[in-house]
């Protein structure tokens, strides 16, 4: 039999489950695989914090959403096309954000009394109207997935952990997806029995909905035209491993990673521990203090230091930021966001922490800010953040959120020989006896020298009490302490020299939304829908926090009216209205969850009709 | 390591002002230090030297070496990282007693259960001085301090039981006015391979004035400190008395020797192999155990860091950017 394929351009898929149901991973092997096909498309884990929380219950739905397209595309979609229901428990938490008309494939062999009460419904939503206006396909999901895979001699258990395959092979089925990679991937990741049964779950399910009547055809969602390239797909924690090992190789130093495990950061050092062969030490600390600590050791050692944390790890690191601020020692700092104060929401995304970035240490105290507003884009500012940090001598801090640091893009790998150089430029040996001075400036970059231990002839001393200019020595003096501080945030003023002029993205008098971080996407694309709309507004983002770009108050000026979009209550707001004294508005969303278009456009709409 | 070159004290003295009080145990500590780092016969900018914040902390701006005062508690991780990054130095870490033990207990435990291949000297005066006079981790209860006007209700830690218990590989205890016991026991912990921790029982004149006294002074020490050497029997206060184990305890007892029969025959070896004996010894009361208490050997952290980077350098002789970037699943859009 045969079935007609229909063409579409985006499709939004939601897989959502258990946590123990391998949803991340079936979201993760369809992702793949759409990149393999040329799709453009943006993903957006959405899990709690605990691993396992009670089977069936609501608080242990895991969600993974996926929009691919044939067209350039910037979100992950703001309601999904198609919900995959594992069971009863991630109907209920995900229906919501399910628009009329959509498709719910729902697991109907988790819909019994008990499925129903852990989920909190008191009668069952396949049968009592709730699903009326969907698109519903019911599909005893456990039940079908077991028989498939009886040949293999899997325990019942064992049996019923291969459903999500099966559910993935009918997906496969729906937009005409080539299994070969997935395939392939079973093979290398599991043994037999546990591949063969995984293979015929996922071959299973594909027949299965080819010859499911409630599914007359599929779907073939066509190649985007993308810049031609080689890309690969890349979640945004990483794209920063990737940047900083390559800021290793640029400089010649060995990387060092100094880090204490912290959702939803650790996968930095999960991948950074596995590159080792690029000449990087990672260093798993007992606290968060001492995962600084060590990292600014070993930039007094003379690596390339880097620290990764999250937002209560960043409020312990502090006293370090401030000493390697006042010891001028390259360290990049990386604070992956989530939802807080204090534990806060520690899976979900939130751009809550750019005070205490730009301002979170006593004293004077600036340093750099600079953050990633895409997966991909984490790569760069690594890269950017390496530079600064080695080439002007001091602690950079990189931002970015949960949101970036799990969901992914398709990424056009830069050629090599564009990469920047990044350059140590360490102090050499003296042997004539001459005098060292450790806090003498290069007059372009105001750097000190990085002079490392066991150099002869560079012996000093450095450490936390204020420096006198030029020697280095421990200083009270008045007017010394005075210039030193003015000394380090001029050191700060000089990186906007080095960083690009901002370009507004439409209008540039009319509505301006200005961004930082990852909003990037939603913003850009609701300002292009309100464009191709007519309406007069423009867009502004910003990589560089601190310093802020040189262009940034004229752009400010020009616009009729400046808002910004950020996930707190304004934080950008107010830092800019403090620099420019400008009049602004904030459109602040704190739920833990990413802009979606539609709700942004509302937003937009009052300042635009005012 | 080159040839042994030939420095004195004065070439590890650096040009600033030390600015402890008259009197402080700090300045025997620093005579030492600089002592031992040139008997060691390595150039000075081989050495770096590592503090928290104290007293004790400022250590490093006296020292011409290489030299980084961080923050307090903090040093055992500053100075993990240096020595990870720049393996070939001899990395020394100053602390006292509240930097080591109350602000950074947890930074030096990880050091030393690590065995990072650097030496720990802790000064403890049983006070916090920098701050003016509170009591400390290791004052005595019933301490009356700034902060404890009518005694000090905290039961006070014991540094080396602490280190023992962290599975630390070197822990000796020494004393500040005892110069030529304090220059050993520095050589001997340079000497080892692994993180060597070093109590320094020294004396803050302004707000401790006496607190050692029954070992710090000339006469009392000749009474009361029990010097431990391996293979040696445990005998103090000038041969006469000595140390056993009780059979009925299993503690350590201290006995005359003459005395109801003793000889020497019956007392207890010192062997700094022995964890147990290392863990009696560190809190006997009465005589006060100096000396290298303990002492094994166990691979360093840095070396197996290194080593794990070299193996996979190894494994992967070509690292590049390139196969870096352009691996796992990529596709190429014409």
């Amino acid at each position: 039999m045969s079935k007609s394929t229909q063409t579409l351009t985006d499709v939004v898929i939601r897989f959502a489950g258990d946590s123990g149901d391998g949803m991340q991973l079936t979201g993760t092997q369809f992702t793949d695989t759409s990149a393999i096909h040329g799709n453009d498309l943006a993903t957006f884990p959405d899990y709690p914090a605990e691993i396992r929380a009670p089977a069936g219950t609501l608080n242990g739905v895991s969600g993974f959403q996926l929009h691919f397209s044939s067209n350039d595309i910037l979100t992950p979609g703001d309601s999904p096309s198609v919900l995959v229901a594992m069971n009863a428990a991630a109907l209920k938490t995900n229906i919501g954000t399910v628009k009329a008309g959509a498709m719910v494939i729902v697991n109907t062999d988790k819909f019994g009394k008990r499925d129903l009460e852990l989920a909190e419904y008191t009668s069952n939503p396949l049968e009592d109207g709730t699903l009326d206006d969907y698109q519903l396909v019911k599909v005893p999901l456990s039940s079908l997935s077991k028989g498939s895979v009886e040949e293999t001699g899997l325990k019942t258990k064992e049996a019923d952990r291969c459903k999500n395959f099966f559910a993935l092979g009918m997906c496969y089925w729906l937009y005409s997806r080539d299994m070969t990679h997935t395939k392939e991937w079973i093979v290398n990741k599991f043994k037999p029995p546990y591949s063969t049964a995984n293979l015929k779950a996922l071959d299973a399910g594909w027949s299965f909905a080819d010859t499911l009547e409630i599914l007359p055809n599929n779907y073939e969602i066509p190649p985007a035209k993308l810049t031609p390239g080689v890309y690969r797909n890349i979640t945004g924690n990483h794209a920063l491993a990737l940047g900083f090992v390559t800021a290793g190789h640029l400089s010649g130093l060995q990387l060092f990673q100094g880090a204490y495990p912290i959702t939803p950061a650790s996968d930095v050092l999960h991948f950074l521990s596995k590159y080792k062969a690029h000449n990087v030490l990672t260093f798993q600390a007992e606290d968060e203090i001492a995962a600084i600590s060590a990292s600014i050791g070993a930039a007094f050692g003379g690596a390339l230091a880097l620290t990764t944390s999250s937002g209560p790890g960043i409020a312990l690191k502090g006293e370090a930021i401030g000493l390697a601020t006042i010891t001028e020692l390259p360290l990049v700092i990386v604070d992956i966001q989530r939802g807080g104060p204090s534990t806060g929401l520690p899976t979900k995304t939130e751009q809550s922490d750019l005070n205490i970035a730009v301002f979170g240490r006593h004293g004077e105290s600036p340093i750099p800010v600079i953050a990633a507003g895409t997966p991909s884009d984490c790569f760069n500012v690594a890269v950017e953040a390496a530079k600064i940090a080695v080439e002007f001598r001091m602690p950079v801090m990189v931002l970015t959120d949960g949101y970036l640091a799990n969901g992914s893009e398709p990424w056009k790998l830069p050629d090599i020989g564009t990469l920047p150089s990044i350059e140590p430029n360490f102090e050499k040996a003296r042997t004539d006896g001459s005098k060292f001075l450790p806090y003498k400036r290069d007059p372009e970059t105001l750097a000190r020298p990085w002079a490392i231990p066991g150099t002869p002839g560079l012996d000093h001393r450095i450490g936390g009490l204020e420096k006198e200019d030029e020697t280095g020595n421990v200083s009270y003096d008045p007017s010394n302490h005075e210039y030193m501080s003015h000394i380090r945030q001029e050191k700060v003023n000089k990186i906007q020299a080095v960083i690009d002029d901002l370009e507004v993205f439409g209008h540039s008098d009319g509505l301006l939304i200005v961004t930082w971080g990852s909003p990037y996407g939603a913003v850009r694309s609701a300002v292009t829908e309100e464009l191709q709309a007519g309406s007069k507004i423009g867009h502004l983002h910003l990589r560089w926090i601190n310093p802020l770009p040189a262009n940034l108050e004229s752009i400010l000026r020009e616009a009729r009216q400046v808002v910004t979009a950020e996930l707190n209550l304004g934080q950008l707001k107010r830092y800019l209205q403090g620099e420019y004294a400008i009049e602004m508005n904030c459109i602040g969303k704190i739920q833990g969850q990413p802009f979606h278009i539609e709700e942004l456009r509302a937003h937009f709409a009052p300042f635009l009709k005012s | 390591m080159t040839e042994p070159i030939k420095l004195t004290k004065k070439d590890f003295m650096s040009d600033q002002t030390i600015r402890w009080c008259p009197g402080c145990g700090d300045y025997a500590i620093l005579a030492q230090v600089q002592t031992v780092f040139a008997e060691i016969g390595r150039p000075t900018h081989e050495f770096a030297v590592i503090s928290g914040i104290g007293c004790s902390s400022r250590f490093p701006y006296y020292m011409n070496t290489y030299g980084f005062h961080t923050i307090h508690g903090r040093a055992p991780a500053f100075a993990s990282g240096v020595k990870l990054a720049n393996p070939d130095l001899s990395v020394w870490q100053i602390t006292g007693d509240g930097d080591a033990l109350s602000i950074g207990g947890n930074h030096l435990i990880h050091a030393l259960r690590r065995n990072v291949d650097m030496q720990i000297l802790l000064f403890n005066n049983r006070i916090y001085g920098l701050t003016k006079g509170q009591y400390s981790p290791t004052s005595e209860v019933g301490k009356k301090t700034k902060s404890s006007p009518m005694g000090s209700v905290d039961h006070p830690l014991e540094p080396c039981a602490l280190a023992l218990g962290s599975d630390a590989t070197f822990v000796c205890r020494t004393m500040d006015l005892d110069v030529k016991h304090l220059r050993k026991m520095l050589h001997q912990s340079y000497e080892h391979e692994g993180c060597s921790f070093v109590e320094i029982f020294q004396e803050c004149n302004i707000f401790n004035e006496g607190t050692f006294d029954n070992v710090r002074k000339p006469k009392q020490r000749k009474i009361n400190a029990l010097y431990c050497e391996h293979g040696q029997p445990l005998i103090f206060n000038k041969g006469t008395q000595g140390i056993r184990v009780s059979p009925q305890t299993f503690t350590l007892e201290v006995v005359t020797l003459g005395e109801n029969g003793v000889t020497e025959a019956d007392l207890l070896v010192h062997d700094e192999t022995n964890l147990a004996l290392a863990t009696l010894l560190v809190r006997l009361k009465g005589p006060v155990a100096f000396g290298v208490i303990y002492r094994v050997q166990r691979e360093c952290y840095e070396r197996y860091a290194h080593a794990q980077v070299k193996e996979a350098k190894e494994k992967t002789p070509n690292a590049d950017i390139a196969t870096l970037l352009y691996s796992d699943s990529t596709w190429v859009v014409e």
